[in-house]
C-alpha cells in the first residue's frame, strides 16, 4: 500500500478532491451507461414480446369470428 | 470483389483523402496559430511580436529565479537550451513550477525584450516514476551533468 | 473469406455469438478494470513531481484510449456499410455511439480536473485538447445526425459518411503533441513503443485499459442485441426466439 493510513488514503496529500471527483465522475457515468443500456434492453424485449403475443393471441382468437361473419343468418325476406 | 463496390470503395477513399489533404494544408498553413506557444529561439529571433498578448514556453533556467522579498513577483529565464527569454510574473506559481521544469507564459513581450507574463502555466513531460525513482536517477546523473544536459535538451519535451 | 465474412453480417448468427460472449466480457472487464483501478489508486507509488494528483491517470488514458479506438471502429463500420451495404456494421455504429460520446467526455473531465493542480488551468486551446473537443462534437453529430433522419437506410448512409469524414481528426488527435507546441505532454501509454513509467505503473494502466476494452465489448455487444430488436422485430427468427422466452 502506497499510504500509511486511510485518511492519508483519502486525502492524497490535498489532492485527494480532484482525485475523487474524476473516480466518482467515471463510476457513475461508466456505471449510468451500463445500467441504462441494460433496462432498455429489457425494455425492448419485454415490448416485442408483447406485440408478439398479443399478435399471436388475437390470431388465435379472431379465427371463430371470422367463422361467424361468414356464417348464413336467416334473415326474414318479407 | 464486385465492380460496384470496388467503385464505391475508391470513391470513398478519394473522400478520405481528399479532405485529409485540405485539412493538412489548412493546418499547415495555420501552424502558427495551432502552436501554444513561441519557444526562446523563435523570441530571440524577433519573430514574436512586441506588446500583443502571446505565449511563451520553455523550461525555466537553473539558477535564474528570482523571488522578490516584498511582493508576489517573480523574474526567471525560460529556455530552450538554444535561447533564453527574459520573464516577469507577479501571482501565485503552479506548485509545479520548479528550476529545470517546463512552463507555458502567458503575456506580452516588451520593447526590451522582457516577457511580462500575467498567467504562467507548468509544463510536464510524459515520464513518471516513483520519488526513490527520481532521487537516484539525479545522483548518478550529477557526475555527468554536462552531457547529461545536451541529451535532455535534445530530448526535452517540455 | 468472403463467405465468413457474409455470415458476420447476419444479425441471427451475431445475435447468438453475442450472448455466449457478454457474460465472459462483463465478468472479465469488471475485474480487470477494479484490479486496475484498485492498483492504481492505493498501491502504485507516487509520482516523484506530481504526488498522487498522477493517479487520475489510470482513468483519464484508458477513457481517452478507448474514446479514439471506438471512433477507428466506428469508421471502419462507417466503409462496410457504404460499400458493402451491410445491416450490421450500421446497428454497430449506432450501438456504440453513445458510449464513444461518454468516454471522450470522461476523458475531457478527468483532463480538466487533473490540469488545475498540475498546470494550474483547468482548460487552454492547445491543439490536444481542442481536436479531442472536436472528437467529442463528432460524437454528438453522428448521433443527432441519426435521429434527425426517420428513414434507416437514408440515415445509416449519411452517419456513415460523417463518421468517414471526421476521421482525419483521428491522427491530428494523436500526434498533435508532436507536431506544434501544446501544453499537453506527449503520450506515456504507447503499444510500440517501451512505455515511460517503471512497471508497477504500467501494469495496472495496462489492466484499466483492458479492463475498459473487455466492457466496452460487452456494452456494445448489449446495445447491439437492442438495435436488432428493433429493426428485426418482424423476421421470423425474432418472433420464434422471443415467443420460446430466450434472451
Amino acid at each position: 500500500m502506497a499510504f500509511d493510513s486511510f485518511s492519508a488514503f483519502i486525502a492524497m496529500e490535498g489532492h485527494g478532491p480532484y482525485v475523487w471527483a474524476c473516480y466518482a465522475v467515471f463510476v457513475v457515468l461508466l456505471g449510468g451507461l451500463m445500467i441504462w443500456s441494460a433496462r432498455r434492453n429489457r425494455a425492448v424485449y419485454d415490448s416485442c414480446r408483447r406485440r408478439l403475443e398479443q399478435q399471436q393471441g388475437s390470431k388465435d382468437s379472431a379465427r371463430p369470428k371470422a367463422a361467424a361473419t361468414f356464417t348464413r343468418v336467416e334473415v326474414s325476406q318479407d | 470483389m464486385h465492380p460496384i463496390r470496388k467503385k464505391r470503395l475508391t470513391i470513398l477513399a478519394f473522400l478520405v483523402a481528399g479532405i485529409a489533404l485540405a485539412v493538412g494544408l489548412t493546418t499547415y498553413a495555420l501552424r502558427q496559430n495551432i502552436n501554444l506557444f513561441y519557444d526562446p529561439t523563435e523570441i530571440s529571433a524577433g519573430n514574436a511580436p512586441v506588446d500583443v498578448r502571446i505565449r511563451a514556453g520553455g523550461m525555466v533556467e537553473e539558477g535564474s529565479v528570482i523571488r522578490d522579498t516584498e511582493s508576489l513577483k517573480v523574474n526567471f529565464r525560460v529556455t530552450d537550451y538554444a535561447a533564453s527569454v527574459p520573464v516577469q510574473y507577479v501571482g501565485i506559481l503552479p506548485d509545479l513550477f520548479a528550476e529545470g521544469q517546463g512552463v507555458v507564459a502567458m503575456g506580452r513581450l516588451n520593447e526590451e525584450g522582457l516577457f511580462v507574463a500575467d498567467q504562467v502555466l507548468a509544463k510536464h513531460d510524459e515520464n513518471y516514476m516513483p520519488p526513490e525513482v527520481a532521487d537516484a536517477l539525479e545522483k548518478s546523473s550529477k557526475g555527468l551533468n554536462k552531457a547529461n544536459a545536451e541529451k535532455a535538451a535534445e530530448s526535452a519535451a517540455y | 473469406m468472403w463467405q465468413w465474412f457474409h455470415k458476420l453480417g447476419s444479425p441471427k448468427w451475431f445475435y447468438g455469438i453475442a450472448n455466449r460472449l457478454m457474460p465472459w466480457l462483463l465478468a472479465g472487464g469488471l475485474i480487470v478494470l477494479l484490479a486496475g483501478l484498485v492498483w492504481g489508486l492505493a498501491f502504485a507509488p507516487k509520482d516523484y513531481l506530481q504526488g498522487n494528483s498522477y493517479r487520475i491517470i489510470f482513468i483519464h488514458v484508458p477513457a481517452a484510449f478507448l474514446a479514439q479506438s471506438i471512433y477507428i471502429m466506428m469508421a471502419v463500420a462507417a466503409v462496410v456499410t457504404l460499400v458493402w451495404r451491410m445491416k450490421l456494421a450500421d446497428v454497430f455504429v449506432k450501438a456504440i455511439a453513445p458510449v464513444g460520446l461518454v468516454l471522450t467526455f470522461l476523458s475531457l473531465f478527468t483532463g480538466a480536473v487533473w490540469g488545475k493542480p498540475t498546470w494550474g488551468t483547468w482548460w487552454v486551446w492547445d491543439a490536444r485538447l481542442t481536436s479531442m473537443l472536436i472528437l467529442l462534437f463528432l460524437y454528438g453529430g453522428a448521433i443527432a445526425l441519426d435521429r434527425a433522419i426517420n428513414d434507416e437506410k437514408s440515415a445509416a448512409r449519411a452517419v456513415a459518411v460523417l463518421v468517414l469524414v471526421g476521421v482525419v481528426n483521428i491522427p491530428i488527435i494523436k500526434y498533435s503533441v508532436d507536431w506544434w507546441n501544446t501544453l499537453h505532454q506527449p503520450a506515456t501509454f504507447k503499444l510500440t513503443e517501451k512505455p515511460s513509467m517503471p512497471m508497477e505503473m504500467w501494469v495496472p494502466l495496462l489492466l484499466s485499459v483492458l479492463g475498459l476494452y473487455l466492457l466496452f465489448g460487452w456494452l456494445a455487444c448489449l446495445r447491439m442485441k437492442t438495435e436488432i430488436l428493433l429493426r428485426e422485430q418482424r423476421t421470423r427468427w425474432v418472433r420464434e426466439l422471443v415467443l420460446a422466452g430466450r434472451k
